[in-house]
C-alpha cells in the first residue's frame, strides 16, 4: 500500500495539455538517463547562449505568473533582482506546498525532478547565481530523498557543479527540509526558516529580490513556476503564452478534490471553462448537484455553483468575480455539503497555522474559530453571522503577512454567500449538527 | 553525541551547503533528521545541534516549539497521522480519524501504553486529490477507507509481535 515512486496517482485525461507533465507516466521519468534521452539539459545549454536580459524577456513574453498563490508576473519578478549587486545571489524554490487543496508540486518533483533542476539552473544563469535551495515541507521526506537522488545523478553526469560541461557556468542545488509550519510557505517566513529561525514573516520592503536569503538578492518562486521555465526557454515564450490567454500564459496544474468522480491533478490551459473542466476532466460532480467550488486552495473566496457558470479559469477572470486562482487547489462541493462545517474547518486550519507574530492575525483567527465553533455546536445566533463577517473584514489587509487575509477571505465569502444556510442551521436540532459536522459520504 | 554514519555524512554535507558562516541555517533540518534517530528532541540533542551549528542553546530551543513536526516527547514507534482538512473532510477524513481513535483507544497526540502506535489529527498533507490521506511515520497512504486502515494497523501489529 505504500506508494512507490513513479506510479501515477490518477489517470491522465486525454483533454489535458501536457506541457510540464508530458513525461509523467513514462518509465523511469525521474531518472537522468531518460531525461537526457528526451532532450533534457539541452535547454540550459541554449540558455547559456542567451544573455540574462534575453532570458528575462522570454519569461516576460510567456505571460507566466507565479504558481505559488499570489500570481505575480514571473518575468517582472525576475527583472527586480539587482544583478549588478556585488553580493552573491540566491535562487530559492518554494516546495512547502501546504495550502489545503494543493498537491501538484510533489508530482513535479516526483515525476520530473530534472526538469525542476534545469529550471533552477536557467534561473541561476539569468540571475548570476550559483546556488539554489529547494525548501521542501518536512512531511515530504520521501520527496526530499528522491530529489537528493536526482541532484546526485546530475552531479555525477556533470550537469551540476563547477564549470558545467566546460561552459564556465557553475551551479549547485541543495534541498532544505521544513518541519511542519504552513506559514513557512510565505516567502519571507520561508527565508527566516531557511536561515534557521522560527518562520515568521519579515517587513517588506525590502523585498526578497533585494534582500532575501542571508540579506542577499534572492529570486524565490514556486516549483511549478521554475519547472515552466524549461518549456518557455526551449520552445519560446510566445509558444507557452499561446497555450493560455493573453494575461495568463500557459498551462496550470489543477488539483481537483472533493466531490468529483475523478479527483486528481491535471494540466490544463489557463482560461479553460470551469464547468467544462469539472464535468469533463474531473468526471462530474459526485453525490448530488454542484453547490460550491473553492477555486485555488482554501484561502480563496468560495464560488457558488452559479458563479462557476461560464467562468474561464484564468487569473483575471477569477479575480473579476472576487476570487483567485491561488495555488491551483480546486475543491468541489456537492449540495449536501454543510457550509458551517466547511467554514469551521477552514478557520481551524488558519488559527492553528497563524504564526502568532502579529496580533490581528493571531487574535482574529482565534476569535473567528471560537465564534464558528460555538455556532456549529448550536450555540449561535443570527447576530453572530454579522459579528463573524465584521471581524473577518477587519483583518483584511491589516496583518503582517497574507495569512490573515487567507483566513478572512474564505470566511467572509462563506457567511455572505451562504447566509441563508447559516440562518437555517440555527433551526436544526443539535444532534443533526453533530452528525453533519463530521462530513459527508 | 554521535549519529549513524549515514546521518553524520548528511550533516557534514549539510553544513557546507549554506554560505560561509551561515551554519545556523542547518538548525531545523538537523533537528528533524536527528529526531528520527533519537526519538525526540531531547535537551542533549538541542545542545548538540547548537554546538554543531555554532549557535546558542536558546537559538535551537526557540525553534523546537515553533515547528509542529518537532517534538520533545517520544511518539509511538508508528506515528499515525490522519488529515481532516477540507478535501479529506469532504470524503470521510473526519470519520476515518474517529474510527482510528476508537480502534486504537487513544486520542489526538496520544500514544498507546505499549508505545507501538501514536495518533495525530493533522492539517493538509498535500495529497488532497487522493483523499482521505493517512501517513504512518513518513509513508503516505492515499484514498484510505476504514477497512484499509484496519488492515494496515493489523499488519503493523503482526509484524511487531
Ligand atoms: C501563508 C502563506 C502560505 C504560502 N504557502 C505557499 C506554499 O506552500 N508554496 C508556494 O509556492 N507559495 C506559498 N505562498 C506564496 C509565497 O509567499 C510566494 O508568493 C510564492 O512562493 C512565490 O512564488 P511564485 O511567484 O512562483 O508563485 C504562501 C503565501 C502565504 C501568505
Ligand atoms: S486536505 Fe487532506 S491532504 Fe490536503
Amino acid at each position: 500500500m505504500t506508494p512507490t515512486i513513479g506510479k501515477l496517482y490518477n489517470e491522465p485525461h486525454p483533454d489535458e495539455t501536457r506541457v510540464l507533465t508530458w513525461r509523467f507516466g513514462k518509465p523511469n521519468s525521474w531518472k537522468i538517463d531518460t531525461y537526457l534521452a528526451d532532450g533534457g539539459y539541452q535547454t540550459i545549454m541554449k540558455a547559456l547562449q542567451m544573455t540574462q536580459e534575453q532570458i528575462i524577456e522570454e519569461v516576460k513574453t510567456s505571460g507566466l505568473r507565479g504558481r505559488g498563490g499570489a500570481g505575480f508576473p514571473t518575468g517582472l519578478k525576475w527583472s527586480f533582482v539587482p544583478r549588478s549587486s556585488p553580493k552573491p545571489k540566491y535562487i530559492v524554490c518554494n516546495a512547502d506546498e501546504s495550502e489545503p487543496g494543493t498537491c501538484k508540486d510533489r508530482l513535479l518533483i516526483e515525476f520530473d525532478p530534472h526538469q525542476l533542476i534545469e529550471g533552477l539552473m536557467i534561473a541561476g544563469h539569468a540571475m548570476g547565481s550559483q546556488h539554489a535551495y529547494v525548501y521542501i515541507r518536512g512531511e515530504y521526506r520521501f520527496l526530499i530523498e528522491h530529489l537528493n537522488g536526482a541532484i546526485d545523478e546530475a552531479y555525477a553526469a556533470g550537469v551540476l557543479g563547477e564549470n558545467i560541461r566546460g561552459t564556465g557556468f557553475t551551479f549547485h542545488v541543495h534541498t532544505h527540509s521544513g518541519a511542519g509550519a504552513y506559514e513557512c510557505g510565505e516567502e519571507t517566513a520561508l527565508l527566516d526558516s531557511l536561515e534557521g529561525k522560527r518562520g515568521v514573516p519579515r517587513m517588506k520592503p525590502p523585498f526578497p529580490a533585494v534582500a532575501g536569503a542571508w540579506a542577499c538578492p534572492t529570486l524565490l518562486n514556486n516549483v511549478e513556476t521554475f519547472s515552466a521555465v524549461v518549456p518557455i526557454i526551449r520552445d519560446g515564450g510566445a509558444k507557452f503564452l499561446s497555450y493560455g490567454v493573453p494575461k495568463s500564459g500557459g498551462t496550470r496544474l489543477l488539483c481537483v478534490s472533493g466531490h468529483v468522480n475523478k479527483p486528481g491533478v491535471y494540466e490544463v490551459p489557463l482560461g479553460m471553462d470551469t464547468m467544462t473542466f469539472i464535468n469533463g476532466i474531473a468526471g462530474g460532480v459526485k453525490g448530488g448537484k454542484l453547490k460550491a467550488v473553492v477555486p485555488g486552495g482554501s484561502s480563496c473566496p468560495i464560488l457558488t455553483a452559479d458563479e462557476c457558470q461560464n467562468l474561464p479559469m484564468d487569473y483575471d477572470s477569477v479575480a473579476k468575480i472576487g476570487s483567485m486562482m491561488g495555488s491551483g487547489g480546486m475543491v468541489v462541493m456537492n449540495e449536501h455539503t454543510d457550509m458551517v462545517a466547511v467554514a469551521l474547518r477552514i478557520i481551524k486550519f488558519y488559527q492553528h497555522e497563524s504564526c502568532g507574530w502579529c496580533i490581528p492575525c493571531r487574535e482574529g483567527t482565534t476569535w473567528l474559530k471560537k465564534s464558528l465553533q460555538r455556532y456549529a455546536d448550536g450555540g449561535g445566533s443570527e447576530a453572530d453571522i454579522d459579528i463573524i463577517h465584521e471581524l473577518a473584514k477587519n483583518m483584511l489587509g491589516r496583518t503582517f503577512c497574507a495569512l490573515g487575509d487567507a483566513a478572512a477571505m474564505p470566511t467572509i465569502s462563506l457567511v455572505t454567500k451562504f447566509r441563508s444556510e447559516f440562518i437555517e442551521y440555527l433551526k436544526k436540532p443539535r444532534a443533526v449538527h453533530q452528525h453533519e459536522l463530521v462530513g459527508i459520504h | 553525541m554521535t549519529f549513524s554514519p549515514a546521518l553524520e555524512q548528511r550533516f557534514e554535507k549539510m553544513l557546507k551547503a549554506y554560505p560561509e558562516g551561515k551554519t545556523r541555517s542547518a538548525v531545523v533540518p538537523m533537528l528533524i533528521y536527528a529526531q528520527d534517530e533519537t526519538g525526540a528532541v531531547t535537551e542533549e540533542l538541542i545542545q548538540e545541534v547548537a554546538k554543531r551549528c555554532g549557535v546558542s542553546r536558546l537559538q535551537v530551543d526557540e525553534v523546537v516549539g515553533y515547528y509542529s513536526m518537532l517534538h520533545r516527547k517520544p511518539q509511538g514507534k508508528y506515528h499515525v497521522q490522519i488529515c481532516t482538512n477540507i478535501s479529506c473532510m469532504l470524503v470521510g477524513g473526519t470519520e476515518l480519524y474517529e474510527h482510528c481513535s476508537k480502534k486504537l483507544g487513544i486520542g489526538h497526540k496520544q500514544t498507546e501504553p505499549t508505545g507501538l502506535f501514536s495518533l495525530e489529527e493533522v492539517e493538509c498533507m498535500g495529497a488532497c486529490s487522493w483523499a482521505p490521506t493517512v501517513t504512518v511515520n513518513y509513508d503516505y497512504y492515499h484514498n484510505v477507507t476504514p477497512e484499509m486502515l484496519d488492515q494496515l494497523l493489523e499488519d503493523i501489529r503482526k509484524a511487531n509481535r
